[in-house]
């Protein structure tokens, strides 16, 4: 080792396989692809209206808004996305199963940012999960997954319900959840229709 | 490697400290690996308790496992690989014991955060946004430290394990702020994901593999006592990870709405970087072999031989499931995390194990307390890793080829559970193996050196 060749140096090393190497990499296949599917202007407002079976929850465009970003927050926080993934293939018959496949633009908006792809099924896709059940459904499911799925292993989300005089009801928690898995992929689906009144709770234990 | 001999202070309490703390944390890591594992065979032991809610537990798993304990062991080894390679002390004991500090208080903050409800929406990174300056700061900090040492030896010619360490403290601030900052404030969706993937390949192709091949490049050739087989080889595998590792990224995200042209250039960089693996692997077993009694006789050595053919299978794994037909069947499946955790535990993890087993006895100038606890720490690890791995793999052809012939998604849960009860045993066996490893440590620390009166140490702890 008493000779230094010009690719061992200090400088080289610094210059071409730390900055340059990794520049070049974050340039092609991140920056280019990004840029290529951003769209010039991401859409923050998320929904014209509020769905029928949201509209005793919230009153307001802009409140249903607001509990849609607080839905994707417990989403994040509760690490749902790394058992449900977002998007769908256009291989393994996932059309099939889950519905059309997934296209850059459907992802521009407030609620993709961080975007929520995730890298794992340990339940199905969600990316196409709006309006496929019910409201009551999905609170049932909340509450104890395997009240509707007996062989389920998701984990149930008891602390954003409630007991009212020995009624489970969902917190306004449970319901911005709800709202916004209903809202993933609304824009293909049609919204369920149950109304909100109708929840029948599995009783408390 | 005559730079053994000279004096050269070596920051040895940072070392130790660094290298006690990841011992710690990875009784965090393989708790918290256990206790989720056991959601999916529905036996739970914290079911509506919300901030032990399983998928909180899942990130500080596999957050624990990144920054906590692969990140402080790799600063501990790098701490005592680079004053003895550049001959130069490191900048400053003060910056590092800031370092030391800072680091494992956002560590904590990161596991309170994310337990309170707090994670950040990024795969391998979940720690709060608010903490990421934070982190990037003292990383920094710890990169000045240490390059600026290189920087004042440069004029010498530098062994291999010195430019793989260069050049990945100069990737790691540069992914953690492209990754963190990025996708949370510019870049959603398609965009975000490219991004994305990026950073969690990054994190393992730029941060943790350099600088484990780096230990290991350190550590073999003194352990048995010859030069490395060949230096030109450790030059082509250098130049391979710093062209090919950092455009794997795409890989992550194969069939999704990021372009296609982007997928594929992923693909190709990722049978790329077998041009590392086979060079490094092929290094390494030269260099061991002709003298295997050696290589048998030693437990470092032993975890070093076995992480390393780990790596090179775990690689062809890579190289397989990374093409788009197989990527069909095996992606969103168990097949994924089985060799993350191949990856993660069986070749880095024991490389690590490596250097504490040859750094303990030396800097406490003690054997290990029990070599007993030595042995059942090495095959509990491999066979329990091993079984993980196979059994995994075969989960996730089982759930890959059910969804491909529409079976109902339940069914394929169902199907799954046997797996999930062989991977929470063999998770047992790993976290046996682990806590045996921790009271092995604890005890050999906790030993009075004089009532042993081992002074085996002739190599090496020139200075303390």
């Amino acid at each position: 080792m008493s000779k230094q060749l010009k690719w061992e140096r200090f400088s080289s090393v610094i210059l071409y396989a730390g900055l340059l190497c990794f520049l070049f990499a974050f340039v092609m296949l991140g920056i280019v692809p990004a840029q290529m599917t951003k769209a010039s202007k991401r859409d923050d407002e998320l929904a014209k209206s509020v769905p029928d079976n949201f509209k005793e929850a919230y009153a307001t465009v802009e409140t249903y808004r607001q509990g849609l970003i607080r839905g994707r927050d417990i989403y994040v926080a509760e690490a749902c996305w790394h058992c449900h993934s977002q998007y769908v293939r256009p291989v393994s018959n996932e059309v099939l199963r889950y519905g059309p496949v997934s296209t850059p633009g459907e992802y521009e908006n407030l609620l993709q940012l961080p975007q929520l792809f995730g890298t794992r099924r340990v339940g199905p896709d969600l990316i196409r999960e709006g309006g496929k059940r019910t409201n009551d459904w999905h609170f049932s499911h909340f509450y104890n997954p395997r009240s509707v799925e007996p062989q389920s292993v998701m984990p149930s989300y008891t602390w954003y319900f409630e007991n009212v005089d020995g009624k489970v009801l969902p917190k306004p928690d449970a319901v911005a959840l709800v709202a916004y898995v209903q809202w993933l992929g609304s824009w293909i689906n049609q919204p369920p229709t149950s109304a909100m009144n109708d929840i029948i709770m599995p009783p408390a234990e | 490697m005559s730079a053994q001999d000279t004096k050269v202070e070596v920051p040895l309490e940072l070392v130790k400290a660094h290298m006690y703390i990841a011992a710690a944390y990875l009784m965090v890591v393989v708790l918290a690996g256990l206790t989720y594992s056991m959601q999916f065979i529905n036996i739970y032991p914290f079911e509506g308790v919300e901030w032990l809610s399983p998928g909180r537990v899942r990130m500080v798993h596999t957050q624990a496992v990144a920054y906590a304990w692969l990140a402080n062991s790799l600063f501990a080894v790098i701490y005592y690989i680079i004053p003895k390679l550049t001959q130069q002390p490191i900048l400053s004991k003060k910056l590092g014991w800031f370092v030391f500090y800072a680091y494992n208080t956002l560590i904590l903050l990161t596991v309170t955060l994310i337990l309170g409800g707090h994670a950040q929406a990024l795969e391998w990174g979940e720690t709060p946004i608010i903490l990421d300056p934070f982190i990037a700061v003292v990383v920094v900090c710890f990169v000045v430290n240490i390059v600026t040492s290189i920087f004042r030896a440069r004029s010498k010619p530098f062994y291999v394990s010195v430019w793989y360490i260069l050049a990945a403290l100069i990737w790691t601030p540069l992914v953690f702020v492209m990754g963190n900052f990025l996708t949370a404030f510019y870049y959603g969706g398609a965009a975000g994901a490219a991004i994305t993937s990026m950073y969690i390949h990054d994190l393992v192709g730029l941060f943790v593999t350099p600088i484990g091949i780096a230990s290991v490049y350190y550590l073999l050739p003194v352990l048995m006592q010859r030069p490395i087989f060949s230096h030109a080889l450790s030059l082509i595998g250098f130049w391979g990870l710093a062209f090919f590792y950092p455009m794997n990224s795409t890989h992550h995200y194969l069939y999704s709405p990021i372009p296609f042209w982007a997928q594929y250039a992923g693909i190709v960089a990722s049978v790329g970087v077998h041009v590392v693996v086979y060079t490094v692997v092929f290094n390494i077993i030269a260099t061991m072999a002709g003298d295997w009694k050696r290589v048998v006789s030693d437990l470092s050595l032993k975890f070093m031989l076995v992480g390393t053919i780990f790596y090179l299978i775990t690689c062809i794994q890579c190289a397989v499931h990374v093409t788009l037909a197989v990527q069909k069947i095996i992606h969103f499946t168990d097949w994924v995390v089985g060799h993350s955790h191949f990856v993660l535990f069986g070749v880095f993890g024991f490389w690590g194990f490596a250097w504490v087993y040859y750094l303990v006895p030396r800097m406490l100038k003690r054997p290990m307390f029990s070599q007993s606890l030595c042995g059942w720490h090495f095959w509990l690890s491999t066979l329990g890793i091993a079984i993980m791995n196979v059994d995994l793999m075969s989960a996730g052809l089982v759930q890959g080829f059910m969804w491909r012939d529409m079976s109902e998604f339940i069914d394929s849960v169902a199907a799954s559970m046997p797996f999930w009860w062989v991977r929470t045993f063999s998770g047992i066996m790993i976290f046996v193996g682990q806590v045996l490893f921790v009271i092995n440590l604890y005890m050999t620390v906790r030993q009075q050196p004089s009532k042993v009166g081992y002074i085996a140490v002739n190599e090496g702890t020139a200075s303390a």
